[in-house]
């Protein structure tokens, strides 16, 4: 188990999965709106030079198709979508209250650990590398989970899933070289539609409620009050 | 082979149709006869597979066979008959103004794309596309849930989508696990995460691994049952949505999801050493089960006690499939058939009921069978016919799974019979005053087709009296299929 054993391009894999995983902690703390949609980007970006990576040494050169389908919603559709959204809903000074910013981190840290936990079974033919890269993926998706339960607006709530999103297809790339074509494809493809989609929920929710804190969505209860 | 390519293509291009043309006069009409083609179409798709046995399309995208075929059939029927009440449904929003044309367009070029998603999810033999078509079926109805644009109807649409999209996520990770499985023993790339192959291969995968991806798998396609406590999606979904989307969304999306699940049951327990995901599914299913019998007695939304009513037919179906067995399996798969055509006729009948009192509120929709004796009788039949009477043929069904639980698990009994009854009481304390108490002045009929309903309701009787010995002999495959023994 020594790191300076691996080849160059594993050691150049867990660097970027530890850049990934640093991403998610950043989203998990960042406050500002405009910010959190650009560290997403960035993550998007690490996902997009992860793949190339892994195409490269791996010569599966349809990785490089999704590499570019990446780099083309993660990187610049989604976030100019949501940066757009932002500006024509006049939220970009928002600055969101987390509750108990230290919980949510020692939380957050609690679930990477938990994480590795869970991948530690898995060590059927598998390289150091990729027991680290299952468990970040699997930490990636997680933290992404718990900030859409911290977070109280929409555009972070959704900076969140997508981020969720984003740990689904790092997962899928570096453990088992990406899924077929068209399975790919069609998560690119709900993926699309689901960005699309949050725009209008904006919206809606915007008239319907007057604002983007889902903490006004409260007029359903499982049982009447 | 044309049979079910004609089956997917005509939502498609009947869905692209609406999206582009908007809404028109007679949108409702083409939407109800696009529903009869892609009937008809999946009938000749039964009887093909009937006839010749378990299908597989060239480049093996699709696999039909016993199990998923009459899925496709019911979904189909219940479309059809959903499309035929929601005509002069959503012709009388319209006409009081809950909806415009815009709106319309999406409701029925979305209704078609849901159908759609559903149908593929159910046909395909790749795993991926599985998840995809379930997602796809999210994202087709989570603007429907939200069409009448109320701050309720918005919450319950953005509660849908995020609920949904963060668990249908545990389920692609679930997906890669399998897929992460089952590249190490199969070479052939492409065909690692078909149902076909791994199905062979199965004993081969790595147990750890396929245990941790079943458990990411249930939770995933668990939310869209609605297992509690995964559920608090569903009943604001069904309730503030239309209620031709209550009905199917009802009636046929948990099935898919059941689906899902149930298939991956197959595929994982057999190369596991234990009994690990059976176990889980039961827990689930009769914390699910309890949990909503009880909630239904604190309902005060029509279409809110129903959606639990829901929850606690999944969660009891759940529970049979883990219980496993020839028995219990047939059972849980008729199950699966009257629960469908019960919940989505009872469903259509609430939409009459709502029209009648102009509202959902449990206290202030009374005396149904003076106002309209048709509508009255059936939503008392329906209700009565979901409780589990007999002759109904959820009776049927029930009967079995308890006769398979008393054979396997004595001790279970006494929970599933107290939370039947529970259910019961919570159901009919709330029906009976709605069908039979005064009505208030005033309250007038509306233009109801009782037909779906009458068929939906005969059907299930028809069930419960006599099943059919196709159908018996057909679900006794599925059971060969999912268990490897059979009944008959």
């Amino acid at each position: 188990m020594n790191y300076a054993q691996l080849s160059l391009i594993e050691q150049l894999i867990l660097t970027l999965s530890a850049m990934v995983l640093l991403t998610s902690f950043l989203l998990l703390a960042q406050t500002r709106i405009i910010s959190l949609i650009n560290i997403f980007a960035a993550q998007g970006f690490l996902l997009f030079l992860g793949t190339c990576l892994i195409a490269q040494s791996s010569g599966m050169y349809h990785l490089y198709i999704s590499a570019g389908i990446t780099l083309a919603l993660k990187v610049f559709f989604i976030p100019w979508q949501l940066r757009r959204l932002v500006k024509r809903l006049d939220i970009r000074r928002d600055v969101e209250n987390v509750g108990g910013p230290s919980m949510i981190m020692i939380a957050g840290g609690a679930l990477v650990l938990f994480s590795y936990y869970v991948a530690l079974p898995i060590r059927e033919l598998s390289t150091l590398a990729t027991r680290n890269t299952i468990a970040i993926s699997l930490a990636v998706i997680l933290l992404g989970m718990l900030m859409m339960i911290t977070r109280r607006k929409a555009v972070a709530q959704v900076v969140g899933f997508m981020s969720m999103e984003n740990g689904l297809f790092f997962a899928a790339v570096v453990s088992t070289y990406g899924m077929p074509m068209v399975v790919e494809l069609g998560v690119a493809f709900d993926v699309l539609v689901a960005a699309i989609l949050f725009g209008i929920f904006f919206f809606q929710i915007r008239a319907g409620i007057g604002s983007l804190d889902v903490d006004h969505l409260n007029r359903l209860h499982e049982v009447d009050r | 082979m044309i049979a079910l390519y004609a089956t997917l293509l005509v939502p498609l291009v009947a869905a692209c149709i609406f999206g582009i043309i908007g809404h028109w006069k007679h949108a409702g009409t083409l939407n109800l006869l696009v529903c009869a083609v892609t009937f008809a179409t999946s009938l000749q798709l039964t009887i093909n597979i009937f006839n010749n046995g378990a299908m597989m399309t060239p480049g093996k995208m699709f696999y039909i066979d016993a199990f998923n075929v009459y899925l496709i059939l019911v979904n189909s029927l219940v479309g059809l008959t959903t499309s035929i009440f929601s005509r002069p449904y959503m012709a009388h929003e319209l006409k009081i103004g809950r909806v415009d044309d815009g709106r319309m367009r999406l409701y029925h070029a979305m209704f078609q794309g849901f159908l759609l998603t559903m149908l593929v999810a159910l046909s395909t033999n790749n795993l991926g596309i599985l998840w995809v078509a379930v997602e796809g079926a999210t994202l087709a109805t989570v603007l429907l849930v939200s069409l009448y644009r109320t701050p309720e109807a918005i919450e319950a649409g953005w509660k849908y989508f995020i609920l949904c999209g963060v668990g249908i996520a545990q389920a692609l990770f679930g997906t890669v696990l399998i897929y992460f499985a089952a590249e190490k023993v199969l070479p052939d790339e492409e065909g690692s995460l078909l149902w076909s192959v791994l199905q062979e291969h199965s004993d081969q995968l790595e147990p750890t691994v396929l245990m941790l991806a079943f458990v990411f798998l249930l939770v995933g396609y668990g939310t869209k049952i609605g297992l509690v406590p995964l559920h608090n999606w569903l009943p604001d979904a069904h309730s503030e949505g239309p209620t031709p989307m209550s009905a199917i969304l009802s009636g046929l999306l948990l099935n898919i999801a059941l689906y899902a699940v149930v298939r991956y049951k197959m595929l994982i327990e057999p190369a596991l050493n234990n009994h690990l995901p059976s176990y889980i599914m039961m827990g689930f299913g009769m914390l699910s089960f309890s949990v909503a019998g009880i909630l239904l007695h604190r309902q005060r939304d029509i279409k809110r006690m129903f959606s639990y009513s829901s929850i606690e037919h999944m969660g009891l179906m759940t529970f049979a499939f883990g219980l496993g067995g020839p028995l219990a399996t047939f059972g849980a798969l008729l199950h699966m058939i009257v629960h469908s055509l019960t919940k989505s006729a009872i469903f259509i009948t609430v939409g009459h009921a709502a029209h009648i009192a102009g509202t959902q509120k449990i206290s202030e929709i009374r005396g149904l069978i003076k106002t309209q004796p048709a509508v009255g009788w059936t939503f008392l039949l329906g209700t009565v016919a979901i409780a589990g009477f007999p002759p109904f043929g959820v009776f049927t069904s029930e009967f079995l799974l308890f006769t398979a639980t008393i054979k396997s698990m004595p001790w279970l009994v006494m929970p599933l019979l107290i939370g039947l009854a529970v259910a019961f009481a919570g159901l009919f304390r709330h029906v009976q005053p709605m069908v039979f108490g005064e009505p208030p002045e005033g309250q007038l009929p509306v233009k109801a087709n009782m037909l779906p309903i009458i068929f939906h309701l005969a059907l299930v009787l028809w069930l419960g009296i006599s099943i059919p010995d196709i159908l018996a002999n057909w679900l006794d495959q599925a059971t060969i299929m999912v268990v490897g023994k059979g009944l008959l």
